[in-house]
């Protein structure tokens, strides 16, 4: 694998830190007047989501970890891997474990499509979409009249996730969830 | 705001001209020396674009400071220059490699004269207000004294290893990342606990005005004892929140000295695996006609970004290195 020099960081450059694959989030290059000048960086571990700081003598070099970003539709899940498949016409297609879907396998939902990291051509991590769509298989039933303000009610989605939703919401109706915060969005007009 | 707008213009036009109407003021004449030199600085960590040309290489300068110092050597008396200057390689949120610098020279002043003559600069551009500018809101601190708030160690008294540890940890680095030669580079160590410990100690602190730093950062700088017997440069910088706006040196005349002081940085050049600047001998010619003379170099931009409250100087360049 190639190796970056520190002017060639940025914002996303996968690198190998102590051996694990890394994604840059931050770098800042600080230099006193005349002194050194150095790159602070701030980074993720891919394999175990932590953030890090390290910083580099500027002009030093760090290995380039061997990590793609592909975005692939989830097909089904065999007992031990989730296969995803490519949506370029190759039909390319790579098995996950659940320790590389983690948290996603609560918003894992066939035919939507996953960023699947791959590192050594292996899969490391899944993302799933800013926002999903799921149905409901469980929730008290919903509150007439009760649509504007206050109170929420747990409901659990076909993926096994639990969310909070407003009260007037329904058992079967689908509902748009941001992954990110797991919080309930909308509901969806079907 | 667009950046084409007139307002956004404007603002950074009223700025340079309030500079211009200070200087004017003070019968401090205005002079615009070349930006493309035969000589450059010597200092390791600076480096200098190359222009070829068909009359030799020429370097785009660091700063407009030997040609400068000539005139200051021909009589010229106080002078000042607002000019573009370039360094390589410096690049993120608080660089660009293209910059303008303020830089002027005050023949017969001391340091603290000069730095009185900053804080003026600052009220009259409104980075300080008038009712503020007592004395205590404006810090003077040295090097040893800032080092020592945010690090917990002498700078001058600690040993190598100690500084060593402590900037490896710091940064989250392996101490030999400090190592240079099998041995440990002192002043690389000074400068990552500069940036990573001191300037966020000092961003707290407003207007600071450090001093005294150690005599290994001199450049062009007259080295003096302090009171704990260190030997300490006759310099000054200025940092506002914690950015560094402005650095000042008592100028060193001595024309020997300075040639010590060029080949010991080209020495450390070559140790770099950097070619080495042809030393100024015009300029070494002209030290001892120089008067006595306090000096400083201030980045324009930087002081813009600090009145406008901006974070980066993208924010306030018309173009930045990335969108020209």
């Amino acid at each position: 694998m190639a190796s970056y020099s520190t002017n060639e960081f940025k914002a996303g450059l996968k690198l190998l830190l102590d051996g694990d694959p890394c994604s840059i989030i931050e770098n800042e290059f600080v230099k006193p007047g005349k002194g050194q000048a150095f790159n602070r960086v701030k980074f993720r571990n891919l394999k175990t989501g932590r953030v890090g700081e390290r910083t580099f003598k500027s002009g030093d070099t760090a290995e380039g970890a061997d990590v793609v970003d592909l975005e692939m539709e989830y097909l089904y899940n065999d007992g031990e891997f989730y296969y995803f498949m490519m949506t370029d016409g190759s039909f390319e297609q790579h098995g996950a474990d659940s320790k590389a879907l983690g948290e996603t396998l609560k918003w894992l939902k066939e035919q939507d499509k996953y960023t699947v990291t791959l590192y050594n051509g292996a899969p490391l991590s899944v993302t799933p979409p800013n926002f999903v769509e799921l149905e409901i298989i469980e929730t008290d039933p919903g509150v007439r009249g009760d649509t504007a303000q206050g109170g929420s009610k747990p409901a659990k989605l076909t993926t096994g996730a639990v969310v909070a939703v407003p009260l007037f919401i329904n058992q079967g109706e689908v509902i748009k969830v941001d992954t990110r915060s797991g919080e309930y969005v909308s509901r969806v007009k079907s | 705001m667009s950046k084409a707008d007139r307002v956004f213009l404007k603002k950074r036009a009223d700025f340079l001209e309030e500079i211009r109407r200070f200087f004017r003021f003070r019968d401090v004449i205005e002079v615009d020396t070349p930006v493309l030199s035969q000589v450059t600085a010597t200092d390791p960590l600076l480096d200098s674009f190359e222009c070829p040309t068909p009359d030799g290489t020429r370097y785009l300068l660091t700063s407009p400071e030997h040609a400068m110092k000539r005139l200051l050597a021909q009589g010229s008396g106080a002078i000042y220059q607002m000019s573009k200057v370039y360094r390589k390689g410096e690049v993120g949120r608080r660089h660009n490699p293209e910059f303008t610098m303020l830089e002027w020279y005050r023949p017969g002043f001391t340091l603290e004269a000069l730095r009185e003559e900053t804080v003026s600069l600052l009220q009259t551009l409104g980075l300080i207000d008038q009712v503020n500018a007592c004395e205590h809101s404006i810090r003077v601190l040295s090097y040893r004294e800032a080092f020592h708030a945010a690090c917990g160690l002498d700078p001058f008294q600690a040993s190598a290893d100690e500084l060593c540890q402590l900037a490896a940890r710091s940064g989250h680095m392996s101490p030999e990342s400090f190592v240079q030669g099998g041995e440990i580079d002192r002043d690389a160590c000074l400068d990552l606990l500069v940036s990573h410990r001191v300037e966020p100690w000092l961003a707290e602190q407003g207007v600071v005005f450090l001093t005294d730093f150690p005599a290994s950062q001199a450049a062009l700088a007259v080295i003096r004892c302090d009171a704990q017997g260190d030997r300490v440069a006759k310099r000054f910088e200025l940092y506002i929140n914690g950015m560094e706006i402005a650095n000042a040196y008592e100028e060193l005349t001595d024309a020997q000295e300075q040639r010590v002081r060029f080949e010991a940085d080209n020495a450390r050049r070559r140790q770099l695996g950097k070619a080495e600047i042809p030393v100024d001998e015009r300029l070494l010619a002209a030290l001892p006609k120089m008067p006595a003379c306090s000096g400083i170099a201030l980045g324009v931009d930087r002081l813009f970004l600090q009145r406008e409250k901006a974070a980066s100087l993208e924010e306030i360049l018309p173009f930045s290195w990335e969108t020209l």
